[in-house]
């Protein structure tokens, strides 16, 4: 089951390579990694998304805890959440083409945010499932580039990841 | 005015160079040792060692041997362990030990000399990233960007190295950061806290009840114990839980001596080559307390047939221990010694208000375990003219009146020394049960001889292991450490030689080797005294001998039977704990 698990870090240099290290030390995936300082400078927030079993994911969220940095996880798939990722994409916006993907971004609510006489640069948010279907609702033929932030997300209501 | 008390009082402060602080810090932490090795990268630091005398530098013949002592060191004492290596070559030779340390828990402080900040990602001359290639090995690392952290960058090594599930922590330092000509006002913090890290202190007590309810209830209750009792200093608590509940106890291969060897409650080591009534009584529980020990692989056998119809409480400091190879039924998180206190207090609180527990089960099961332990497992047949492996670690216990420190390397020696020396005092057995390091036994003994100047230090090792840190031999002379080196040479990898003899149909792809040295020789050429035994006849005497000689190192080659298996050894792939080989060609 795919988890999205949160963590505040310390911002110190190094930190970031003992997440990444413990998961390929341990066998364990990474599918999506966004990482930012926060509010408080002193520490970064990263959002993973990696897909484990009940028990492997306890695994995970302790063995991140024992990093020093770690200074609080959240698994944000264990209660309600919002999440969100970023794309951009780069079409091909010519001749026919052109009003086609207008009309689609439209429909997804994208934004162009970028024009030339041949392409279009599109920005979009949502979950991945939105992005996923934006990405399949354009034919192949006009993507030519597509970079996405990864999911972050925050848990619903009152509970709050912060110090 | 406090203001100005304030930069009153910092105006005061020493003077010193990051050099002369770092062996400030460390004296102040109480290190009384160091062990390494020079180069360019820590030449301030080694000329700062120069002009104090409150800690005493050995200079080792390989980095690895300066970990591997600073780790036995660490083993006997329960204080971490110092290390000081330069960079590059010196770095990546201390792996290895830090590796052994790490997967043992052994706390250690690592200090790395590293290239010039300027020149850090040039590939400058002996520069490697030592952060980088220790960071899976470690329990936390810094690398010192400025002179005036390096006193709080120590005490934050020190206590995370110390505290909680103890480990390794690695300190890299810039040469610059040591120059002498750069002075910094010094102030070495009394105490450090760290936001992130805060080690459990007491376990759950609603879980704590729970655990003792259900091993009063018990009617073939097992105690499993591990290296974690040991390095927790939980010793006294489990014996005395033990002796409590009059309940059977076996311990993994870091465990032994936790609970005395010696005592009928004991049966042996469990595992791989555990005995059977150990192995059997864990298969056959129905509740299994396992206190600081983590399910390794060496000891469950087959995960999904571990112990069947058991439920099982478990004990440890570090929560990533508890269910990560077996689920457990009872986790309780926290340090060994507040979790058995509060135990023995229900305990008796408990069995005051109900009456003895199950008397009479107990006692069947104790009946079981007997016709178990009736098997004699571990006898072996002696031979009158060569000298049998078990015979020869026999001998060294009959000849240090069981009363030695004994460190091993890895191989069938090991598993001999583990079976046939028992060990009644923890930190009495010192070995690399984790990574499994050939080379570690004679420099951790070494580290143990100079914890304990006037103690007996015995290595038992083997022809292939010691030659992998041989060379420490010139150590033991420039420093006089009198251990005793106890070789049971069999000419050959023997462990290596037994799983291709069980699992390869005798094929011994290069598991023996064509010259070995004339050890007594070599003994002798690097000063010490060297003893060759050959015959059944010559063993006890030839070892008291040289445990008679106090003060010297005395290296004892015993010419064994090369064609002997340690046993019990368990049947894998697929078999439970139960299902073990009990001799060539028998199994259980
Ligand atoms: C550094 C290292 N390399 C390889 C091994 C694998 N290994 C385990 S036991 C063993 C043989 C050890 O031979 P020896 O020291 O003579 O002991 P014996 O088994 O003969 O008693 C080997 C090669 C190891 N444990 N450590
Ligand atoms: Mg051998």
């Amino acid at each position: 089951m795919r988890r999205i698990i949160s963590i505040l870090l310390e911002n110190e240099a190094g930190a970031l390579s003992r997440v990444i290290g413990l998961f390929a030390q341990r066998n364990y995936n990474i599918e999506s990694l966004t990482v930012a300082p926060t509010d408080d400078v002193s520490l970064s927030r990263l959002t993973l998304t990696t897909s484990a079993s009940d028990v492997e994911v306890e695994q995970i969220t302790k063995q991140l805890n024992k990093l020093i940095e770690v200074v609080k996880l959240a698994d944000l798939t264990d209660g309600e959440h919002v999440e969100r990722e970023l794309m951009l994409l780069k079409v091909k916006a010519s001749g026919a083409q052109r009003a086609e993907v207008k009309r689609v971004a439209d429909i997804f609510r994208g934004q162009i945010i970028d024009v030339t006489a041949s392409t279009y640069a599109i920005q979009l948010s949502g979950t991945t499932e939105k992005l996923d279907a934006f990405i399949n609702a354009l034919s192949e033929s006009v993507v030519l580039e597509v970079v996405r932030t990864g999911v972050t997300g925050l848990s619903r209501g009152e509970k709050v990841l912060a110090l | 005015m406090k203001n100005d008390l304030k930069t009153a009082s910092k105006s005061e402060l020493e003077q010193l160079s990051g050099g002369d602080m770092l062996v400030r810090s460390l004296q102040a932490e109480g290190v009384e040792y160091v062990f390494g090795y020079p180069g360019g990268a820590v030449l301030h630091i080694y000329d700062a060692l120069f002009r104090q005398d409150v800690i005493k530098h050995f200079l080792v013949r390989h980095e690895q041997a300066a970990t591997h002592m600073a780790d036995g060191y660490a083993r006997a004492t329960g204080r971490p362990g110092v290390v000081l290596v330069t960079s590059g070559p010196g770095a990546t030779n201390a792996i290895t030990g830090i590796a052994t340390a790490y997967m043992d828990s052994i706390p250690m402080v690592v200090i790395s000399g590293q290239v010039q900040s300027h020149l850090i990602g040039t590939d400058s001359f002996q520069e490697t990233d030592m952060v980088g290639i220790s960071r899976p090995i470690v329990k936390h690392s810094f690398l010192v960007k400025r002179a005036v952290d390096i006193p709080e960058t120590i005490k934050k090594a020190f206590y995370l190295a110390n505290s909680g599930r103890p480990g390794p922590v690695v300190v890299d330092i810039p040469k610059d950061i040591t120059n002498p000509a750069d002075l910094h006002p010094f102030e070495h913090p009394e105490a450090v806290s760290i936001r992130s890290y805060n080690p459990v202190t007491r376990g759950h007590s609603g879980q704590i009840k729970k655990a003792v309810t259900m091993l009063l209830a018990a009617e073939r209750p097992m105690i499993y114990s591990g290296g974690g009792v040991i390095q927790g200093e939980g010793s006294g608590l489990l014996t005395a839980l033990v002796k409590r509940l009059g309940y059977p106890i076996t311990s993994t291969l870091m465990g032994l001596g936790a609970f005395p060897s010696t005592d009928p409650q004991f049966l042996g080591m469990l595992g791989m080559h555990g005995t059977v009534e150990a192995n059997n009584a864990m298969h056959h529980c129905d509740v299994l307390l396992a206190v600081g020990a983590r399910f390794d692989d060496r000891v469950t056998n087959t995960i999904s047939k571990f112990c069947p119809y058991a439920k099982i409480v478990h004990i440890d400091v570090d929560p990533t221990s508890i269910s990560k190879n077996v689920a457990v039924d009872v986790p309780i998180v926290g340090p060994v010694i507040s979790v058995l206190t509060e135990m023995l207090g229900l305990i008796d609180l408990e069995t005051k208000a109900q009456g003895e527990h199950n008397a009479k089960h107990l006692a069947d099961w104790w009946a079981q375990i007997e016709g178990w332990r009736g098997q004699d497992c571990l006898a072996y047949e002696s031979d009158a003219n060569v000298i049998k492996p078990q015979q020869a670690v026999q001998a060294v216990y009959q000849a240090t009146g069981g009363g030695a420190y004994v460190s091993s390397d890895v191989g069938q020696h090991q598993m001999f020394a583990a079976l046939y020396y028992p060990f009644d005092w923890p930190r009495q057995w010192i070995n690399s049960g984790g990574l499994g390091t050939m080379g570690f036994g004679l420099p951790a003994a070494m580290g143990v001889q100079v914890a304990f100047p006037d103690a007996q230090v015995v290595c038992i090792t083997g022809e292939g292991s010691i030659q992998m840190n041989i060379q420490e031999l010139s150590t033991c002379r420039q420093y006089e450490l009198p251990v005793k080196i106890i070789n049971i040479n069999n000419r050959a990898l023997g462990m290596v030689r037994q799983w291709q003899d069980m699992q390869y149909e005798g094929r011994h792809s290069h598991s023996y080797m064509d010259s070995i040295p004339d050890f007594k020789a070599l003994a002798e050429a690097y000063g010490h005294v060297g003893i060759k035994i050959t015959k059944p006849e010559e063993l006890l005497p030839g070892l008291e001998a040289a445990f008679a000689l106090k003060d010297q190192l005395v290296f004892v080659d015993i010419e064994v039977d090369p064609n002997e298996h340690v046993y019990p050894m368990h049947v894998a792939p697929n078999g439970s704990m139960r299902d073990m080989w009990l001799k060539k060609g028998i199994r259980t």
